[in-house]
């Protein structure tokens, strides 16, 4: 049974209804085909401005409209594979370094890293405070890089996380911002996972882009960030489940950066079919509340049955307050001989062949702690 | 009046039909809506085994069924700009440079450069042979970039050539592949706009050579005089490489299909995994699937597109030598003409071509290339969509 990959299909009755229901959303329909031409044709890269309005509004929604985004800063890329590399091109040269914080998703290390030539620090998190990135380890990881003569440009963040599915607390974030911002390197915040944040009170979330928001606001020392640092990647690959679709999103609040981007996005740009469908999806806001709140509805559901059958047989999960995510991070320690990759390896083998469930080893994430496994 | 856009408009009318009555290949119809979720969640980087095969099958009748096209080498990537840019990565490090004849696309100075720090070494061709290219400019650029220790990993062919509209005869073509199989380079052949040939020579793709080299080598060498042929030099197959779209020859630039067909397995493999930066949305794969695996439609767009092609050549052409302008004669392919204006010029100079330029765009209105956008080595000459 196939539990190692995080895909989101909970939801998609509600898609496919809105979909014979809106039939001039695609450019095949009858009521469609005459926009195919148009559409067929369109090549600009800065997007259908109907995608990019829809795009910045169901991001807006997703944050319970506490924010806006601009969409003229919305940019396209190849996915979140796409939009990683784009932007490790764009703010980083061959052998400077992103710092991330451990576990984290196993494709960065391609991602990030194969054809930039940029180098990946991990910060190592502890399961001691349930894996949250402390401003401690940060500076550490920091000041241990440029010891080694390691050229630091950047933190990634993925927020929510992959693969714990906790969210990062404000006050965390926070820290996190003024230290990126004291260092003058840039944050880049993956919000893949920002839909998906379906336990306690939704609200708790906090996105980066309130953090620069309040920045903005602020009247006691306005502006005291430098908001060129600040980059967002996101998808419609989890938050929707529509993986094979390759919406990746740029979205950077530096000029120059988005003006990059948008040039690389060439390279990965959105099928205009696929922009079309979507800027005339993510536009109807009863559609986008109602898919936001079923979708939150259906994974809490779904975590808390899982979640609840594992302790019955005495596995644990990590639970640390909001969770989110299409996974759990299960906790099984007591089970290896012994605490070592070894070990896990040996659990994991004997999970995939005897048990015949495909669930990700922690070492897979570069977790710093044996005995971990993801969970989809 | 946009004349500086390669677009092929022409064909719309039939795709349209065709969608209206294959209501399955979307998605979104009420006939295919069931289909959307496998649609949706399918992120496989070898792409819909219904798209592979139709994209095969749609390159082989492009080329009248001289040649089979293997499903499994056919790699995606985000448009031909995507595709330029993966098999730049795949086969050259920074530093390396391809050979490139001019005049050529602009958009490769960025794709293949940009992020890969790979150079591009022009071959100039002369408008005294219709810039053709010649293999003793082919052999002397290549000798002299090794004197200036450039270290040349490969040739990059447009045929059809943008801007010149003219294909290449099969002796060059076999000629080219021997020099660059000699020399141990790669040869990337750009084949974007193979279904634009409306006209007399016939095309001959790099696949038919490959193809002729495969059915030789199987022969017992002998000619059909009877007499042995001597030894059949070994093709180094893995050196051959073709970057295909369907921006030009369908249409759809906005659905950005780009195609890495190699015959090289290292590189399809490598290819494959880097298409994971700039697949092609599984929506789009399924609706060209679908479309493409219509032999009858697609016999029918073909026969039309070129007749519609040769049709809006020959109007133009007579019109502009109706008032004396000439365009490249050899011209039997592509979106545009390649325009001979230097007469035009007040002396054969870059700047006499732009200022020659500027009276085009601003006071005839109409928005055309200058030949030195596209390195051209002689100035006078506009592309003309």
């Amino acid at each position: 049974i196939q539990m190692g990959l995080a895909e989101n299909q909970l939801c998609f009755d509600l898609v496919e209804n809105w979909v014979k229901n809106n039939p001039a959303s695609s450019i095949c329909t009858p009521e469609g085909s005459s926009g195919f031409k148009d559409i067929a044709i369109f090549q600009d890269y800065h997007g259908l401005p109907q995608f990019r309005n829809a795009v910045a509004n169901f991001m807006a929604k997703v944050r319970g409209d506490r924010v806006k985004f601009d969409p003229d800063r919305i940019v396209m890329a190849g996915g979140a594979t796409g939009a990683h590399e784009t932007l490790a091109f764009c703010v980083a040269n061959p052998g400077e370094a992103l710092l991330v914080p451990t576990p984290y998703y196993p494709g960065f290390d391609r991602d990030l890293r194969w054809r930039t030539g940029i180098q990946l620090v991990p910060i190592e998190c502890k399961s001691s405070n349930k894996f949250k990135l402390t401003i401690e380890d940060l500076e550490a990881a920091y000041e241990t890089a440029k010891l080694n003569n390691i050229k630091v440009k950047g933190l990634l963040l993925t927020n929510p996380s992959n693969p714990l599915g906790t969210i990062l607390d404000g006050e965390t974030l926070r820290s996190v911002v003024a230290f990126t911002n004291s260092k003058s390197i840039h944050l880049i915040c993956d919000e893949i996972y920002s839909a998906t944040v379906f336990d306690g009170d939704a609200a708790e979330y906090v996105s980066i882009a309130e953090i620069v928001d309040e920045d903005r606001n602020s009247n006691v020392a306005p502006n005291r960030l430098n908001l060129d640092l600040i980059h967002l990647v996101y998808s419609l690959s989890k938050d929707m489940g529509f993986p094979g679709f390759r919406v990746g999103i740029i979205y950077s609040y530096n000029d120059v950066v988005v003006g990059c981007a948008r040039k690389m996005s060439s390279f990965g740009l959105v099928s205009a079919q696929t922009q079309h469908l979507l800027g005339s999806m993510l536009a109807d806001d009863d559609f986008v509340g109602e898919f936001i709140a079923a979708n939150r509805r259906r994974l809490s559901e779904r975590h808390r049955r899982f979640t609840a059958g594992l302790e019955r047989v005495g596995i644990r999960c990590l639970r640390s307050g909001n969770a989110a995510g299409l996974f759990v991070w299960m906790d099984l320690r007591r089970m290896m001989k012994e605490q070592s990759v070894e070990a896990e390896t040996a659990l994991w083998k004997v999970i995939i062949d005897e048990v015949k469930l495909n669930v990700s080893p922690g070492t897979s994430f570069h977790c710093s702690e044996p005995g971990w496994f993801r969970v989809c | 009046i946009q004349m500086g856009l390669a677009e092929n408009q022409l064909c719309f009318d039939m795709v349209e039909q065709w969608m209206n009555n294959n209501p399955s290949a979307s998605i979104c119809t009420s006939q295919g809506a069931r289909g959307f979720k496998d649609i949706a969640i399918f992120q496989d980087y070898h792409g819909l085994p219904e798209f592979r095969n139709a994209v095969a099958k749609f390159m082989g009748k492009v080329r009248g069924e001289r040649v089979k096209f293997n499903p499994d080498r056919i790699v995606m990537a985000g448009g031909a700009t995507g595709a330029h840019e993966t098999v730049a990565f795949c086969l050259a490090d920074p530093g390396d440079a391809f050979l490139i004849p001019t005049p050529y696309y602009p958009g490769f100075d960025r794709d293949l450069r940009w992020r890969t720090g790979v150079q591009l070494v022009p071959i100039e061709c002369q408008s005294s042979n219709n810039f053709k290219l010649r293999i003793e400019d082919l052999e002397s650029a290549y000798d002299m970039a090794k004197l200036n220790n450039v270290r040349v990993k490969g040739l990059l062919l447009t045929n059809p050539s943008n801007p010149l509209g003219t294909i290449l005869d099969g002796n060059t073509l076999r000629s080219i592949v021997s020099f660059t199989n000699d020399n141990n380079i790669h040869l990337i052949c750009d084949e974007i706009y193979s279904a634009t040939v409306f006209d007399k020579p016939d095309y001959v793709s790099v696949a038919e050579v490959v193809d002729e080299y495969l059915n030789n080598a199987n022969d017992d060498g002998e000619g059909d005089d009877g007499n042995s042929n001597g030894p059949r030099p070994t093709l180094n197959l893995d050196l051959i490489h073709i970057v295909y779209s369907l921006s030009k020859d369908m249409g759809f630039p906005g659905f950005r299909v780009g195609i890495i067909y190699s015959y090289n397995d290292v590189v399809v493999s490598c290819a494959r995994k880097m298409s994971s930066f700039g697949l092609v949305s599984t929506q789009t794969q399924h609706l060209i699937g679908s479309m493409l695996s219509d032999d009858d439609f697609v016999d029918e767009f073909i026969a039309a597109n070129r007749r519609r092609l040769a049709e809006r050549h020959r109007a133009f052409t007579g019109g502009l030598a109706e008032v004396g302008i000439r365009c490249l004669k050899t011209s039997n392919a592509g979106l545009f003409v390649w325009m001979d204006l230097r007469r035009l010029l007040k002396e054969q100079s870059v700047e006499a071509e732009t200022a020659l330029w500027r009276v085009i765009i601003n006071e005839v209105k109409l928005n055309v290339s200058p030949g030195s956008s596209f390195h051209c080595s002689e100035p006078g000459w506009f592309r003309v969509c």
